[in-house]
């Protein structure tokens, strides 16, 4: 190697060494490197040589100019590499800060109940069907074996627009109305609003039920008790204990009351369910040959069953909720707690 | 109802404890509320009586007794009460007894005369809220025993709430009749041997209205002592039974009441005038009644009325002037039939609930009267002496209530109930239940009991063997039903994807009551007709509400005083509007918003919400339906008049409203701070686009940005519309990008910034016909809304 190769090496190598930024080094490659570059024109400086001699000197340049390029590689990576360090360095963030924009809200524990219970009746392909809540005194009462001065309606404290219309006391009527339009076999719930001319600590004047039905040849009461302890166990996702009670419904016959062994104490006994272990939870039954005739189905050729439950107090107990009250008053503070 | 469990126990005693008898009753559709014992817990109380008896030395009113108790020697007990004397007997607590309330009896000194123990009043035992004086027992208590053995205290009040179609529970006797059938047990009724006849006195009794008083028997009872005691048993029986003691004669109608279900009543007969009617009461009669309250009655009500005017409203409450008193000697004593239908709902009329009204409205056994109406003689005659005269009785056989046979086809039983039962169990329960059972064909004839009003068709004996044989013993199936596809229909977009944007949105869900204040409703839609209701449970829940802003303004105020700077609701739920004499419920959603537009935090300076907030909202819900919405500047009552636009769907439909709360009710509402509102109506919201697709197009789109000056009045939409009315195929968006007040323009003008963004789908555009299509926008804008370009 020729001593001027040599020395340019040397100074290259040292010009790489110090440069400090990315430009720098630019200026160095340019220096060496560029069509005017010191290699460049010790490689053009061959043209005055012999061929002999041009390719000795000619692969002597070119290895010292590939040890130059392959020390500049290193030194770009390496000054790469610093500025990407200190960009990363600098762009550290306290990922601890909350993130940023709107916040997402709730839907109301009653329509998170409603979904629930919809859902799980779907599933089986009950379809949903939503009524009227003023209501006329036949859906609401005569067509449901309510006739006038019946005891039962005295259990029903009703809000009254005039003699004949009134706002409903229940989601049964929605019953009369599917089956007033509709043929069998037919598998409803319905779910909605609802009032009673009531409100204490236990009462609010309005509230929630769904009302489910089934009516098709054959069904009998070993069915009704068959959805309903299986739709108990899905809402509740535990295999509690269910039992069936006779009770009395105008409009279901034979008519049963559902408890379900208490799920806050598991049927110890505590204040929820009165410390009898028990919680009492829809009303059932199956459907009055009456009410059959009211809407001309054939109670001879099909039978049916229905059933309906209160919302809220399904909602209280699946949620630990303790007061009625607070279902209406829609405090932010109640109502976020279910999102 | 309320029952002494020992009570019915002497009627019939299965061999289980009081809990399992409660669970019985409860799983058999007699639904226990409440077990409570008979008496506070104390002990240490016998049976005494008073030997002798001298004035204490040293105070007025003490007296020191000798009092046998038993077996021990006679004790010392100094007492203070008023009717201590020699000869009675009464509770005596021995030294160590327990009184209700932890109260210890001990060896004590009064006034320096020494006592063993104390003589007890009915307080004392915790047996009655007040007493006068030492409780005294009858003249045959054994001395002795136990007074919780004699008063048999070891019992419990079992509380019953019976449905209304268990009509036959409302008695002991009901509920025996229950109790033995569900342990298959035997029992037998009170047998009454009728008293001699002592004279023949007879009150002339006749009934007008035989259909609702098909039955009615009366005697006249002669010579009673109504100031005799009421026997301490017959008290305590009615005390269980949750009735006070009124006096014998009372007492005794109570109590048969209690024991049959049968009620009766006893009037004053020297306070009557002539003979008894059973009549329809006249118009306006006024009627005194036993409670004090003085009733106007109507045609409608039935009456007993003597000649000269109404003495008590059938089957619910005997008047106050006929009524018996310490002073009666002579009784007329009433036991009737009065049918379900003609009582039913005349309680409730005058506001008014007796035991009577609530067996009658029910129905009471038609077969009844006459054994009842024995009995309480028996017992008045017992109690009260008084001699006995003949029964007058006055049936219409024809309006009684007819129990038809009732056929069962064991078919039909074993399809209701999804299990065949065996015949002879169906039989057996059926004969339990007092109805006789022939068996025919394939099923059985059965005809109910005169006390069972619920068994006239089929359903009602299926509902009869399921209640007996246990529903909890019948199975439960595994649903196996026909099944179809269920529907999928994607031209309506379900209110649940809409919730749940709002959810997303950072929107709760309220669900405030569909009743509301009327000043509240009047101030919101001064102009809706309003749908009152006639008997609201309070002014501030009176009216139908005609727009669901009316509780998310209440709810929204509710949070707002609870120190909530941001309130976001939203609320799906019926309106009612009235509209030529119509009352329509609308499927609504509507949504509040108030305080700032985002949560407070570090990242984004806090700002208010406004109307843009909310309209960006109500977009994306159209965007989700797919549907245009067009936003037209109009007013509404509620709304700030210069930030409200009434929304109209693209065929013209009016879907709703969006604005700020007017700022007049923003003060009379009590807020203070600005508050933007939507409503909509779910029908329309809903009604979805189905997507048909178009196909994409392979050239470049080209974007060119243009910037107007208009006038200030010209809307925005005015501007895009005039644009998309050019009608240019290629033109595929227009975008506003900047609205610029300020230098450069002038005062009453503003300056929009638009992109047009343009694309053709066969080939790529070139520039001349780009500047032409720009060209005929802008003449166009030029043309209609006088715009121009910014320089």
């Amino acid at each position: 190697m020729s001593a001027i190769l040599e020395e340019i090496l040397a100074q290259g190598l040292q010009a790489l060494a110090q440069a400090q930024e990315l430009s720098q080094l630019d200026q160095v490659r340019v220096q060496y490197l560029g069509k005017k570059g010191l290699f460049t024109l010790q490689m053009k400086g061959l043209a005055a040589l012999d061929p002999e001699q041009r390719r000795s000197v000619g692969q002597v340049i070119n290895q010292v100019k590939e040890q130059f390029l392959q020390q500049l590689e290193a030194k770009k990576k390496s000054l790469e590499q610093s500025v990407l360090d200190a960009r990363l360095a600098n762009e550290r963030i306290d990922i601890s800060l909350p993130g940023r924009g709107q916040a997402v809200a709730g839907l109301h524990p009653v329509t998170i109940t409603l979904r629930r219970i919809s859902k799980i009746f779907a599933s089986v392909g009950f379809k949903v069907v939503e009524g009227p809540e003023i209501e006329d005194d036949y859906h609401n009462f005569e067509a449901l074996n309510i006739p006038a001065h019946h005891p039962a309606r005295a259990m029903h404290d009703t809000f009254y627009f005039d003699a004949h219309t009134v706002l409903r006391t229940h989601t049964s009527p929605v019953q009369i109305r599917v089956m007033e339009s509709e043929a069998p076999p037919l598998k409803v719930i319905a779910p909605g609003r609802v009032y009673r001319c009531d409100s204490d600590i236990t009462h609010t004047p309005m509230f929630h039920q769904v009302e489910g039905f089934l009516v098709d040849t054959n069904v009998s009461f070993a069915d009704l008790k068959g959805v309903v302890y299986e739709f108990l166990r899905a809402f509740f996702e535990k295999d509690s204990q269910v039992r069936f009670r006779p009770s009395y419904f105008p409009f279901t016959e034979p008519s049963a009351e559902v408890d379900i062994e208490c799920v806050m104490c598991n049927g110890e006994g505590c204040r929820v369910c009165s410390q009898t272990g028990w919680l009492e939870v829809m009303g059932c039954g199956m459907i009055h040959p009456e009410v059959f005739n009211a809407v001309n189905i054939d109670s001879e050729r099909y039978s049916g069953f229905a059933f309906g439950m209160g919302v809220e107090r399904l909602a209280m107990l699946r949620y630990g909720i303790n007061d009625l009250r607070l279902f209406f008053e829609n405090d932010i503070k109640f109502l976020e707690q279910f999102n | 109802m309320q029952i002494s469990e020992a009570w019915l126990r002497e009627y019939v005693n299965p061999a289980i404890s009081t809990e399992e008898l409660v669970a019985q009753l409860t799983m058999a559709g007699l639904e226990v509320d409440s077990v409570t014992p008979a008496a506070a817990a104390f002990n240490g109380v016998v049976v005494g009586e008073v030997l002798a008896m001298e004035q204490h030395p040293d105070a007025d009113r003490l007296r020191v007794c000798q009092v046998a108790v038993g077996e021990m020697e006679p004790l010392q007990i100094v007492c203070g009460a008023s009717n201590v004397r020699v000869g009675l007997k009464i509770p005596a607590a021995l030294c160590g007894a327990v009184l209700p309330g932890g109260f210890k009896i001990k060896r004590s000194k009064l006034r320096g005369v020494e006592s063993f123990g104390m003589l007890c009043s009915q307080k004392e035992l915790g047996l009655a809220a007040d007493a006068n004086g030492l409780m005294e027992l009858a003249g045959d208590a054994p001395v002795g025993i136990d007074i919780r053995e004699y008063l048999s205290l070891n019992d419990s009040i079992i509380e019953v709430d019976l449905t209304p179609n268990r009509a036959d529970c409302l008695s002991i006797e009901g509920i025996a009749r229950e109790v033995a059938v569900l342990n298959q047990m035997d029992w037998s009724a009170i047998q009454v041997e009728p008293l001699a006849i002592a004279h023949h006195d007879a009150l002339q009794v006749s009934v007008e209205e035989t259909v609702a008083c098909p039955r009615y028997l009366g005697r006249l009872i002669k010579n009673v002592n109504a100031k005799a005691e009421t026997p301490l048993w017959m008290q305590e029986r009615l005390r269980r039974s949750g009735l006070r003691s009124l006096g014998p004669l009372v007492d005794v109608t109570n109590y048969v009441l209690m024991e049959l279900g049968q009620p009766l009543h006893a009037f004053d007969a020297d306070k009557l005038h002539g003979g008894i009617t059973v009549r329809r009461a006249k118009a306006d009669e006024a009627l005194a009644l036993l409670n004090g309250q003085v009733i106007k009655l109507d045609n409608d009500a039935l009456v007993i009325a003597d000649e000269k005017q109404a003495l008590a409203l059938a089957g619910v409450m005997g008047g106050s002037e006929s009524a018996v008193s310490d002073e009666t000697q002579n009784i007329f004593l009433e036991c009737a039939f009065f049918a379900p239908q003609s009582i039913a709902g005349k309680a409730r009329h005058f506001g008014l609930h007796t035991d009577s009204s609530h067996r009658f409205e029910r129905g009471v056994d038609a077969t009844l009267q006459a054994r009842a109406l024995e009995r309480a003689s028996q017992l008045i005659v017992a109690i009260a002496g008084g001699s006995v005269g003949p029964t007058t009785d006055i049936t219409t056989e024809s309006s009684l209530p007819q129990r038809r046979d009732v056929f069962l086809r064991k078919e039909r039983l074993g399809k209701i109930l999804g299990i065949a039962i065996a015949d002879e169990q169906v039989v057996d329960i059926f004969e339990r239940l007092g109805m006789s059972v022939q068996a025919q064909g394939d099923g059985w004839l059965v005809r109910p009991p005169g006390c069972r009003f619920d068994i006239a068709i089929e359903a009602d004996l299926i509902e009869e063997i399921a209640r007996i044989y246990g529903y909890n013993n019948l199975p439960n199936n595994k649903l196996l039903m026909r099944s179809e596809l269920s529907q999928a229909t994607e031209s309506v977009l379900e209110i649940d994807r809409i919730a749940d944007l709002l959810v997303d949105k950072g929107y709760q869900e309220a669900i405030t009551y569909s009743f509301v204040d009327e000043d509240i409703q009047k101030a919101i839609a001064p102009d809706d007709e309003v749908i009152r209701l006639k008997n609201p449970i309070s002014s501030e829940l009176s009216v139908m509400r005609t727009t669901l802003w009316c509780g998310l303004l209440k709810a929204a105020l509710h949070n707002t005083n609870r120190q909530q700077q941001r309130v976001r609701l939203f609320e799906t739920g019926l309106r009612f509007v009235k509209k030529d004499g119509d009352v329509r419920q609308q499927k609504t959603l509507a949504g509040l918003i108030l305080g700032s537009a985002y949560p407070e935090q570090w990242g984004e300076k806090s700002r208010k919400v406004d109307f843009f907030d909310m309209k960006a909202d109500v977009q994306s819900m159209f965007a989700l339906s797919g549907c245009n919405a067009e936003f037209l500047v109009a007013k509404h009552s509620a709304l700030h008049p210069g930030q409200s636009a009434e929304i109209l769907s693209s065929a013209g439909e009016k879907i709703g409203w969006i604005g700020m709360l007017h700022p007049t009710l923003e003060k009379q509402l009590g807020f203070d701070t600005q508050i933007f509102l939507f409503e909509l109506d779910q029908n329309l919201l809903l009604n979805k686009r189905i997507p048909l697709f178009r196909p994409l197009s392979k050239y470049p789109s080209v974007r060119r940005d243009l910037a107007l000056i208009v006038r200030e009045e010209i809307a925005a939409r005015e501007v895009i519309s005039s644009i998309k009315d050019c009608n240019e195929p290629m033109l595929q968006d227009v975008v506003i990008f900047d609205i610029y007040h300020g230098k450069g323009v002038a005062d009453g003008f503003k300056s929009i910034a638009l992109s047009l963004h343009l694309q053709n789908d066969i080939q790529t555009l070139t520039d001349s016909e780009i500047d032409a299509i720009l060209k005929r926008v802008l003449d166009t804008l030029i043309n209609k809304i006088s715009a121009r370009l910014r320089d």
